[in-house]
C-alpha cells in the first residue's frame, strides 16, 4: 500500500533584504501530526517535492504545549501558534508563512521585541519595594483573581497584532496584548496606585485612542483572552484619567 | 576594584530571581538567554509552588516540608540546604505575591492551596494550571523595570558556547553566540551564575522544551565544572505521549482529587466512560493506601510500568492509563485545572471534562545537574555559579511535585548575592584580565563553528543522531535499568559520537543558521548522555528515581554518596562524596503502609 502523504508550502527568505521564494515538501503522514513535526521532518529531509536539496527551515519554537507564545506563523492565512495546528484539521496542502507585522529575520522567524519594548514603556509591573521579606501581599477577592487570571495568560505571541488592521507600518498602535496587560495590572490593588504612568502611556501615539474596534484581536487569540472587553475597559479608565488630569489642570 | 560586573546565562525562574537579586544590590547585570526569557521553558511548570504556610489548620511546618523533601528525595540531598529552602518558602510565597501573581484565593481573599504528590497536607499555591508561566511573568516584569532603570542588559537570542577561565583556571567571561547574525563574542565578567535549566532534549521526547537541552552544562562540564548525580532523571508518570514531545499533565489533577485507573479486565475495549466503577481497578489507590494517587513521582511511574508492561493492563491499543477528572465539578476543573484540561484537549482532540485521559509516563526532571556547594550555590569553579533545575541539589533522588518551583527561587536568591559577594572580594577585576585570554577563548570557539561549516563531506544528518540518542536513553536510563543494557547504551553513545564526527551542517549560511546551533548543542548532549548512563550502571542499588531490578534495595553502607563526575582530557572519571544528613535520621523510604 502507498504511503500516505501531504504537502506543505512554506515561504522562504534567507534575510528580510533577500527575495522571497516558495518551497514544496511531500511528507509521510503519521496520525497527531502537528506543524512542529512537519518542520522537523523537513530539516531530517531537506529535500523539495522536486528533489532540490534546500536547507532546514528556520522557525521559532519552545513550549510546544501552547504556552511560550513562541511558535506564531500565518499557517494557511491564519495567524496562529505551529504547535497546536494539528495536520489532521488543516486543509491541505498547507501554507507556511511568516507573521507580516514584525520584521523578518528569516523564513518563518520574526523579531517581536517590539511587544516587550512596549510592555516597558507601558510600566507593565508592579513596583515592589524589594525582595526582602516584608510579610503578605494585599488580600485580593476571588472575584478580582478570576479576572485577573486569565489576562495573564497572555503569552505575548502577537496574533491579535497581525490580525489588528491599526497595528501596519502607518498606524503606531501598541495592539490588545499590551492594553489588556495594562488593565491587568491596573487591576491589582498595588498596581493601582500607579495606574496614572501606564494610562498616561496610553494617551499618546500608538496609545488605546488609536484602536479602531475592528475586533479582530479577540478572534485571533489562542488562550481565549477577552481583549475587547479589556481595550473598551482600558478606553474608559484613560478617558477619566484624561478629565480628572484636567480638572486638576495637568 | 570598581563596581563588579556579573552576568547570568538562562531567563527562566532561577536566572531571572538571581538577576532581580543583583540588580536590586546595585550591581549591573548582563542576562543572557536563548529565548526571549518570557519564553523560558519555566513556562511550562503547571501544578503549583510548596511552601508549609499551614493555613488549612492541618498542623502543616516546615520542618514537616524538609521531612516530606528528604524522604521523597530517599535521603540523597544534602539536608542543611534543603531545610533553608523550605524555612524560606514561605516567604518566598509572599514576595511572588507581592509582585503580583495571579494566586488562586480562598473565599477570605487568602491564598488557595491544594495537596501534591508525597506529602499530606494542602501545602501547594497555584495559579489555576499554569503556575510556572503565572510565576516565570511576574520575575519577568521586575527584571523588564531593572531593565528599564538601566541595571540589567538583557542579551535574548543568544547561546552559550563557553567560559572564558584565565591561566589560573578563574572565569572571568564568557563566550557566547548571536543566533541571529552567528557571531561569536565574548564578554568580560568577574562571575557568571549560569541558570540553564533541564537537560529533556538528551531523551528526545520529554516534558521538557526544545531549549532543555543541557549544553551549557555540558559545556561547563568540559570546562572543568563537576556534574553531580546525573543517573538521577525523574520521569512523570502522567503525561500525553506525543512525536514532537510529551506533554505534562500535571500531579495537579490528582491533587484535586483525579484518580488513575485501567479497566480490571485486561482488554477491555470499552471507551473508558463506559466502563462502569465496579469494573475499574485504582492501582495506587489499591497499592498505597495512605498516599494514594499522590504517591511520588517514581512510585507512581513504576506502577504504571508494571501495570503495563508486567501485568498487560495497560490500555487496549496503546502503552497507556486513565487520568480521571470527570467526577470532579466542572466549576472547579475550570478554576483550578483549565490550563492542563485546555492543552489535552487541543493536542487529544478529547474533551477531559467528559472522558478520561489517557497518560503515559514520560522524561520530566533532572535531579541531578552541576555541582555546587552547600551553601552559596558555588560551582567548583572560581566565578562559577548555578541555580535552578541545573544545579543538583534539594531533590536527592527524587524531586517531589511543586518543589522545582521553589529551589530554582530559592537557587537564584542564594546564588545573585553570593556572585556579588565573590566578585567585590576579587583582588583584580575582569577589566585587568588581558585581551588575549578572551580572544584565545573565542578564537577556540570560532575554530569549532568553521570546522563544521567547512565539513563538506558529511553523510550524517544531526536529527537522525539525535532521535537515535533519544530513543536508546529513554529505553534504557529512564525508569528500569539494567547493567548490560547501560552498557549497550554506553557502545551505542560511542557509535552516534563517531558518526557526529560526519555531521553534514546541511545549512552552512551565516545568519539565524538554527542548524549549526542545534549541531553544537548535540555535540555537547552526546557528552552529558554519557555521563548520565556512566552515573547509572556504577550505582548498583535502588534509591528514589534509580531503579535497578538487579539491586532492588537502597544500599547506604554502599551507596548513601553524591555521584561526582569530573572530565579530564576527554575522559569522564567518577568520583563520590558524602552526603549531608546531619538533621534528620535515615529511614526505610516505604509509601505503601496504610497510615
Amino acid at each position: 500500500m502507498a504511503e500516505k502523504t501531504f504537502i506543505v508550502r512554506i515561504k522562504r527568505q534567507q534575510r528580510a533584504d533577500e527575495s522571497v521564494r516558495w518551497e514544496e515538501y511531500e511528507l509521510r503522514y503519521r496520525p497527531h501530526m502537528n506543524v512542529i513535526i512537519c518542520l522537523r521532518d523537513i530539516a531530517e529531509r531537506p529535500f523539495t517535492r522536486g528533489g532540490v536539496e534546500s536547507t532546514p527551515v528556520s522557525y521559532d519554537a519552545n513550549c510546544l504545549e501552547e504556552v511560550c507564545g513562541a511558535c506564531a506563523m500565518l499557517i494557511n492565512g491564519t495567524a496562529r501558534q505551529a504547535c497546536t495546528a494539528l495536520v489532521d484539521d488543516l486543509e491541505k496542502p498547507i501554507r507556511l508563512e511568516p507573521l507580516t507585522k514584525f520584521p523578518l529575520i528569516r523564513d518563518l522567524v520574526v523579531d517581536r521585541s517590539k511587544m516587550f519594548e512596549d510592555l516597558k514603556r507601558t510600566y507593565c509591573w508592579i513596583p515592589i519595594d524589594g525582595t526582602y521579606n516584608i510579610g503578605e501581599g494585599p488580600r485580593m477577592a476571588p472575584a478580582v483573581q478570576e479576572k485577573g487570571y486569565p489576562l495573564a495568560r497572555c503569552i505575548t505571541c502577537g496574533n491579535c497584532l497581525e490580525v489588528c488592521p491599526k497595528v501596519n507600518s502607518n498606524d503606531s498602535f501598541v495592539g490588545a496584548a499590551i492594553v489588556s496587560q495594562v488593565r491587568l495590572f491596573n487591576m491589582h490593588p498595588t498596581g493601582a496606585m500607579h495606574s496614572a504612568a501606564r494610562l498616561d502611556a496610553l494617551m499618546g501615539p500608538g496609545g488605546i485612542a488609536e484602536c479602531d474596534n475592528a475586533q479582530n484581536c479577540v478572534k485571533a487569540c489562542p488562550k481565549g483572552i477577552p481583549l475587547t472587553e479589556s481595550l473598551a475597559a482600558v478606553n474608559g479608565q484613560v478617558l477619566v484619567h484624561a478629565v480628572k488630569s484636567w480638572l486638576r489642570g495637568e | 576594584m570598581t563596581v563588579p560586573k556579573i552576568t547570568v546565562v538562562g531567563g527562566g525562574l532561577a536566572g531571572l530571581m538571581a538577576t532581580i537579586r543583583v540588580a536590586e544590590s546595585g550591581v549591573p547585570v548582563d542576562l543572557f538567554s536563548i529565548v526571549p526569557v518570557k519564553r523560558s521553558h519555566s513556562v511550562c511548570a503547571q501544578g503549583g509552588i510548596n511552601a508549609a504556610k499551614n493555613l488549612k489548620g492541618e498542623g502543616d511546618s516546615t520542618w514537616k516540608h524538609f521531612d516530606d523533601t528528604i524522604y521523597g528525595g530517599d535521603f540523597l540531598a544534602n539536608q542543611p540546604l534543603v531545610k533553608g529552602m523550605c524555612d524560606a518558602a514561605p516567604a518566598i510565597i509572599d514576595l511572588l505575591d507581592r509582585m503580583g501573581v495571579m494566586f488562586n484565593r480562598t473565599p477570605e481573599g487568602l491564598l488557595d492551596f491544594r495537596r501534591f504528590g508525597g506529602t499530606l497536607f494542602h501545602r501547594t499555591a497555584f495559579a489555576g494550571a499554569t503556575t510556572g508561566q503565572q510565576l516565570l511573568y511576574a520575575l519577568d516584569e521586575q527584571v523588564r523595570r531593572f531593565e528599564s532603570e538601566d541595571k540589567v542588559r538583557k542579551f535574548e537570542g543568544w547561546t552559550f558556547l563557553s567560559v572564558v577561565l584565565d591561566d589560573s583556571g578563574v572565569c572571568r567571561g564568557i563566550c557566547v553566540m548571536d543566533l541571529k547574525t552567528m557571531e561569536i563574542r565574548t564578554f568580560p565578567c568577574d562571575a557568571a551564575i549560569f541558570c540553564t535549566g533541564g537537560i529533556g532534549a538528551i531523551f528526545g521526547r520529554s516534558t521538557n522544551s526544545v531549549v532543555c537541552t543541557g549544553s551549557a552544562q555540558s559545556a561547563l562540564f568540559q570546562q572543568g565544572v563537576y556534574y553531580a548525580n546525573g543517573e538521577f532523571i525523574q520521569v512523570h508518570p502522567t503525561a500525553i505521549p506525543g512525536e514532537d514531545k510529551c506533554r505534562l499533565m500535571s500531579e495537579s489533577a490528582r491533587g484535586e482529587g483525579g484518580r488513575v485507573w485501567v479497566p480490571k479486565q485486561a482488554g477491555d475495549a470499552r471507551r473508558g466512560k463506559e466502563i462502569p466503577e465496579s469494573e475499574r481497578f485504582y492501582f495506587l489507590e489499591e497499592w498505597y493506601p495512605k498516599y494514594g494517587n499522590l504517591v511520588p513521582r517514581d512510585v507512581a511511574t513504576r506502577a504504571i510500568h508494571k501495570i503495563v508492561f508486567e501485568l498487560k493492563m495497560g490500555l487496549v491499543g496503546e502503552p497507556a492509563v486513565y487520568l480521571d477528572v470527570t467526577h470532579i465539578p466542572r466549576e472547579v476543573l475550570d478554576r483550578k485545572l483549565e490550563g492542563i484540561l485546555e492543552i489535552y484537549e487541543k493536542f487529544v482532540g478529547v474533551d477531559p471534562h467528559v472522558e478520561p485521559m489517557k497518560v503515559f509516563p514520560a522524561m520530566h526532571y533532572t535531579m541531578g545537574g552541576l555541582w555546587v556547594d552547600n551553601e552559596h550555590q558555588a560551582t567548583n569553579v572560581p566565578g562559577i555559579y548555578a541555580a535552578g533545575e541545573c544545579d543538583y541539589q534539594y531533590h536527592g533522588a527524587n524531586r517531589l511535585g511543586a518543589n522545582s518551583l521553589v529551589s530554582c527561587i530559592y537557587g537564584g536568591m542564594l546564588a545573585g548575592p553570593a556572585a556579588v559577594k565573590y566578585s567585590h572580594g576579587l583582588e583584580s577585576g575582569c577589566e585587568s584580565v588581558p585581551a588575549a585570554i578572551f580572544e584565545r577563548e573565542r578564537v577556540r570557539q570560532q575554530d569549532i563553528t568553521d570546522a563544521l561549516l567547512n565539513q563538506h563531506k558529511g553523510t550524517e544528518n544531526p536529527i537522525t543522531i539525535w532521535r537515535e540518542m533519544g530513543d536508546i536513553m529513554t529505553e534504557n536510563v529512564t525508569v528500569i535499568r539494567y547493567n548490560a543494557n547501560l552498557e549497550k547504551t554506553l557502545v551505542k553513545l560511542d557509535e552516534l559520537s563517531e558518526r557526529f564526527t560526519r555531521i553534514n551542517l546541511q545549512d552552512r549560511t551565516q545568519w539565524a543558521n538554527q542548524t549549526l546551533n542545534f549541531v553544537r548543542e548535540l555535540g555537547n548532549m552526546l557528552i552529558l548522555a554519557r555521563v548520565i548512563t556512566l552515573g547509572a550502571l556504577a550505582r548498583n542499588e535502588t534509591r528514589g528515581a534509580h531503579y535497578k531490578p538487579e539491586f532492588p534495595e537502597r544500599d547506604d553502607a554502599n551507596w548513601l554518596k553524591t555521584t561526582k563526575a569530573s572530565y579530564d582530557g576527554g575522559k569522564i572519571i567518577l568520583n563520590y562524596e558524602p552526603v549531608d544528613t546531619s538533621l534528620l535520621p535515615l529511614r526505610e523510604r516505604k509509601y505503601t503502609a496504610k497510615s
